[in-house]
């Protein structure tokens, strides 16, 4: 029962849970949505352990009619793209509910609800297999968003959730026009079908914009990508965890899932501009956070740049091919940004908490407020160090992998995208270490600084498991991708057979 | 073999990471103590490594560790490979460790810092040992990465200076601008052997120097000329050489125990090792070895002048340093590799001699590194005196000392390539070694006579309390003494000549410089002899007898030269103005640019007009819009009436 409906279980347990921590009321609330957390943690495990390598096809798949006269099923299964990506969200999620319990103080309960709600859309997301049960998953993932910072965020919270909700609701729309051409074409909203379906060069070129107009925002690429930086500002620190850790994962995740294997010949036709616009994260982005004075504008736009690796690991297959006349370092550049964004994940997601460790304290998230806070707070410096370095990209931190995997994959599709992309080593590393100089180093900044105290028990324990997951990836990363290889070789293939 | 390997690169770490995390339960004794032990141990297997290889003729040692991970068929594994040449890294990295982890006993003694700093420099020598050790590409930037960021920390150390802060976040985004370059080297090496390990890419070097890249239309690169020259820009951000250089003389704002561990003897040599471990590729590429040959150069000379005019003792070991890189360079670019690690072996001692000697004087002077107020030190600090004197005699190649065998053989081997002529750039390089010991010796001396000779210039409430360091300083001073006077006529002959190296070290016989030096070697003795005949030695003590004339026979005249020459002075005074054009051009144009992106691209151009734009605009469609929308029924129908009579006009024109 649970092995075949484990899926079902994720998805629901925690939206469910989450309508009774509402229901429960505020005392109950923090007990409750931790343990809820736990265990769909808990549950994701046999979902890892249960999976089985070397085989490209979904797994623990759930298959009912959903809305029969739309051909459209309740169709859920994982492979090796969604496997790491749900296991990352009920990992995050739990840390994210630990993490609230000293920092949040009103509608205690609403919080923890919607984050958990929240939870079980987006493993939806991950796992939906449907095109139409996909975009329910999708467009009801932007509500709890939406609640989150509207109602716990700063003090523009309500201009930065307009922004969020439009920029991405405007994506959305085109993504849905899409899936109804797909669906009328292939008369049902399978993805195996989509997959199948053979399209024209013309409607495969519209079907991938407006899929990229979707999934460009969430990543985000440039220049769609202003609304980060606003909507981590504004919202409160389990919100920026959550949407930089998981939310922005699903633009990455959409064009692996959808745009590449339906769109294949248009893919390879924009390919340039994805390249291109990649290339532009990491070099403009990475200079645009060296001059940001507020955190969490910082490591906003230190995201964007780091996700610029994503897309780009994911459109190299055509130059390898034209480079080289074989497939070979595609699947390089495939894994490069799947590991790149469960290590974004990690990262950004512990550099987010970190900045809600002094915000809790000092109310403030100018950088030039802070300094020395070393002399104060030594575990703490050590952890903000460490995960600095992990967003420098340093060896041994899950940060290295996935960069270093993107940029050998792109000298074999052309080494002036190498290049390029290893500008990063440069940019993430200056606008990351001087943040760190400024905040962390000195003598003592000022009175408040001065007044500072040291992490206490439950954020050791929020940033040393975060810790221990960043330097666990880095030294051994080999089983995330065993877990992913069979599926983004098949993925590689499909991609590179032409629709036409 | 295997288990005693992972013996010598865990017991640091294990050792780092007790002092790391534990350092307040194990107290200050706890910490040193096991520190102190993990490295002793590391050194002593080395030792015995180094024993099995030579007496008993073990074999090498190539094999994985474990699999980082597989994709695509390229395996990313960590391994070792361990052959003379690491062995020879190993117990040079690991026995100047365990010096400078005794020395640290006494010169941190007083620091709140104590358990980190020794978790710290245990963690480096786990990381430099793991760089050495390597048997691949992944593992080496592993290892490399790591060095630099312990070296960042060290650097740091003293975390409320601002200066300390200012440079250690210099000296690492100084070493990711040669990362750059490193990492792209790796991922060509990759792109055309589909592997990372060091095995695979000798054995394809032959087939990547027919290879092309085509950066641009009409333009064509051989590859292998861009593989080394890529990894060179990493050697050069690690090893300091110009003009990825800056970093290091501000390193010195670290402690000094680590400028002798890391900023002298290994982290800085990384980039030296790293190119003679790269033999069968650079040997495929002249172009490469030209360029190496001519950066070398110029480090060498150029940065031994900035020596000539500091005053702050460690900063002279410093540009002493970066100089003696240089040289080290210049017989990796004239395929002198074997000499270039002979250099890097007897400089290791020497050097870190040198600055352990100069923290002595620096604990004698309380914390005083300005060499003009200090003066006739010979008397209170004998033994400090006695192997600063030593170590400066290496560093100068006095004959019979270590630093004589290997500079002199870096110079003849300059010179026989010169004399082979098939090396672009080599007369040059042989300008800049020659003039180079004129300088070494001049600099050198003029610290010696400007600590330990001459008038006393320090204050009353110093001298009162000047003495001898205490026997954890001196007990290494004099560890690290006798090597820098014998390692070089010990060694020399089996390293260089005996085939030490065997294929550790790849050399075409058109290139092998080495080989004419062996014609003509006939012990360390008649070495010295030919030495003396040879104007080297000769230059070498004029240039101490200039530091001699300058500063203890004449001491006013380098006030009054200095203003004789004010330019060059100024030239010097500012480094060549490296660091104004970092941080007024690269630095701020970088700013400059970011704050550009941001302002106009971000906020002006896709926020402003883009997003907000099309808010706006909608917003004002709606405005106009609402002026047709006046609810009343006659403008209605006006306007439709208005509308069908323009539809007939339309139809009846069309008609």
């Amino acid at each position: 029962m649970l092995q075949t409906h484990l899926l079902s279980v994720l998805v629901w347990l925690p939206i469910v849970g989450g309508i009774a921590v509402m229901l429960a009321g505020e005392r109950a609330a923090k007990g409750l949505s931790l343990g809820v957390a736990l265990l769909t943690f808990a549950l994701s495990i046999p979902l890892w352990t249960g999976f089985e390598l070397g085989t490209a096809s979904f797994q623990f798949v759930e298959r009912v009619a959903w809305i029969p006269s739309l051909h459209s099923d309740y169709y859920l299964g994982v492979d090796g793209i969604s496997l790491p990506l749900i296991v990352l969200t009920t990992f995050t999620t739990v840390l994210v509910i630990v993490a609230g319990f000293g920092s949040v103080t009103k509608r205690l309960a609403q919080y923890f609800a919607a984050f958990l709600i929240l939870e079980g859309v987006m493993i939806g997301v991950f796992a939906a297999l449907d095109g139409l049960l996909y975009y329910a998953f999708w467009e009801a993932m932007l509500i709890p968003m939406f609640i989150i910072i509207g109602v716990w965020g700063g003090q523009r919270r309500v201009y930065a959730t307009m922004k969020f909700f439009l920029y991405t609701f405007f994506g959305s729309i085109f993504m849905l026009i899409a899936l109804i051409y797909l669906y009328l074409k292939a008369g049902t909203y399978d993805l195996g079908a989509f997959y199948a379906q053979r399209l024209t060069f013309h409607e495969q070129v519209w079907i991938f914009l407006a899929f990229f107009a979707a999934f460009a925002v969430k990543v985000p690429m440039f220049p769609v990508h202003t609304w980060l930086p606003d909507a981590h500002v504004e919202a409160p620190t389990g919100g920026s965890v959550i949407l930089a850790a998981i939310m922005l994962k699903m633009g990455g995740y959409g064009f692996l899932r959808f745009s590449l294997p339906i769109a294949p010949d248009a893919a390879h036709y924009l390919s340039w501009t994805m390249i291109g616009l990649s290339l532009v994260a990491v070099v403009y982005i990475g200079l645009v956070a060296l001059v940001q004075q507020d955190m969490k504008k910082l490591i906003a736009y230190s995201s964007i740049a780091h996700m610029g690796f994503v897309t780009l690991g994911c459109f190299l297959a055509w130059d390898i091919v034209a480079a080289t006349g074989s497939l070979h370092g595609a699947v390089l550049g495939l894994s490069g940004a799947m590991v790149q964004m469960i290590s974004h994940g990690l990262i950004s997601g512990a550099l987010f908490l970190c900045v809600g460790v002094l915000y809790d304290r000092m109310h403030t998230r100018d950088i030039a407020a802070y300094g020395g806070v070393v002399n104060r707070m030594p575990t703490f410096a050590a952890f903000l160090v460490l995960f600095a370095m992990a967003n420098a990209g340093l060896p041994a931190t899950s940060g290295f992998v996935g960069e270093f995997m993107v940029i050998i994959a792109s000298f074999h599709a052309n080494p002036w995208y190498a290049l390029l992309a290893a500008v990063t080593l440069v940019t993430g590393a200056a606008y990351t270490l001087w943040l760190v100089k400024r905040v962390v180093f000195g003598a003592v900044g000022n009175d408040e600084v001065a007044k500072l105290e040291d992490i206490g028990g439950r954020e050791f324990l929020v940033l040393g498991v975060l810790a221990v997951a960043v330097i666990a990836v880095g030294v051994y990363p080999k089983p995330l991708t065993d877990v992913m290889e069979p599926t983004l070789q098949h993925l590689a293939e499909l991609l590179s057979a032409s629709k036409l | 073999m295997q288990s005693l390997l992972l013996i010598i690169v865990l017991a640091p770490l294990a050792a780092a990471i007790l002092a790391g995390l534990f350092g307040r339960t194990i107290g200050r004794a706890g910490a040193h103590s096991v520190t102190i032990a993990g490295v002793a141990t590391s050194c002593a297997c080395s030792a015995l490594v180094l024993y099995r290889m030579l007496a008993e003729g073990a074999p090498t040692f190539n094999d994985t560790l474990y699999t980082w991970l597989v994709t695509d068929g390229i395996r990313f594994e960590i391994g070792f490979l361990v052959d003379h040449l690491t062995a020879l890294m190993m117990v040079v990295v690991t026995f100047v460790s365990l010096m400078v982890h005794v020395y640290t006993i006494g010169y941190m003694h007083e620091d709140d810092g104590y358990q980190r700093f020794f978790s710290y420099i245990s963690l480096f020598t786990f990381a430099m040992l793991m760089l050495v050790m390597s048997n691949n590409y992944l593992q080496l930037f592993f290892g490399w990465e790591a060095v630099g960021l312990v070296s960042y920390l060290l650097i740091g150390f003293w975390y409320t200076r601002p200066t300390a802060i200012f440079a250690n976040m210099k000296a690492f985004l100084v070493n990711r601008v040669g990362d750059f370059g490193f990492v792209l080297g790796i991922a060509a090496i990759v792109y055309y052997t589909g592997s990372l390990r060091y095995a695979d890419a000798f054995a394809a070097a032959p087939a990547i120097a027919t290879h092309a890249i085509v950066p641009w239309a009409g333009a064509s690169w051989n590859a292998m000329t861009v593989v080394c020259i890529c990894l060179f820009i990493g050697a050069m951000g690690k090893s300091a050489q110009v003009p990825l250089h800056v970093w290091l003389p501000d390193s010195m704002e670290g402690p000094t125990p680590i400028s002798a561990l890391i900023h002298a003897a290994t982290m800085v040599t990384a980039g030296i090792f790293m190119v003679a471990r790269m033999s069968p590729l650079f040997e495929l590429s002249p172009t490469a070895r030209s360029f190496v040959l001519v950066i070398g150069a110029t480090t060498a000379l150029f940065m031994g002048f900035l020596g000539i005019i500091q005053n702050d003792i460690k900063r002279v070991v410093a540009y002493s340093t970066l100089s003696q890189l240089g040289y080290m360079t210049v017989a990796l670019g004239v395929s002198a590799y074997s000499v270039a690690i002979f250099h890097l072996m007897t400089h290791a001692f020497f050097k870190a001699l040198l600055f352990l000697a100069a923290g002595s004087v620096i604990i004698g002077m309380h914390h005083e590194q300005d060499m003009r107020k200090m003066g006739g030190l010979r008397k209170y600090m004998p033994i400090t005196y006695l192997t600063s004197m030593i170590g400066s005699l290496a560093l100068i190649g006095f004959p019979g000392f270590a630093g004589f065998y290997s500079k002199d053989s870096i110079i003849e081997a300059v010179h026989a390539a010169l004399e082979g002529g098939q090396v672009p750039g080599a007369g040059y390089a042989y300008f800049c070694v020659v003039v180079g010991v004129f300088v070494t010796a001049f600099y050198s001396f003029r610290m010696v006579f400007m600590t330990f000779h001459g008038e006393e210039r320090m204050d009353h409430h110093t001298k009162e309390h000047l003495h001898e360091s205490p026997l954890v300083v001196t007990l290494p001073l004099v560890a690290l003494a006798i090597p820098s006077v014998l390692i070089g006529a010990l060694t020399m002959g089996p390293v260089l000549f005996g085939g030490y190296f065997g294929t550790a070290i790849q050399v075409l016989p058109a290139n092998d410089v080495v080989a004419k030096l062996g014609a003509e070697w006939h012990g360390p003795l008649e070495f010295i002899v030919d030495g003396l005949k040879s104007p080297t030695v000769w230059i070498a003590l004029a240039g101490v007898a200039t530091a001699w004339y300058l500063y203890l026979a004449n001491p006013a005249l380098p006030a009054r030269l200095g203003e004789t020459f004010a330019p060059l002075y100024r030239l010097l005074d500012q480094k060549y103005y490296f660091d104004w054009f970092n941080e007024r051009v690269l630095a701020a144009g970088s700013r400059w640019l970011g704050t550009g992106f941001w302002k106009v691209g971000d906020q002006f151009l896709i926020d402003g007009a883009l997003v907000n734009g099309s808010a706006r605009t909608v917003g004002l469609f709606g405005a106009l819009v609402r002026h047709l929308q006046t609810g009343l029924l006659y403008h209605y129908a006006f306007a439709m009436i208005i509308g069908l009579s323009a539809l007939l006009a339309y139809i009846l024109y069309r008609a």
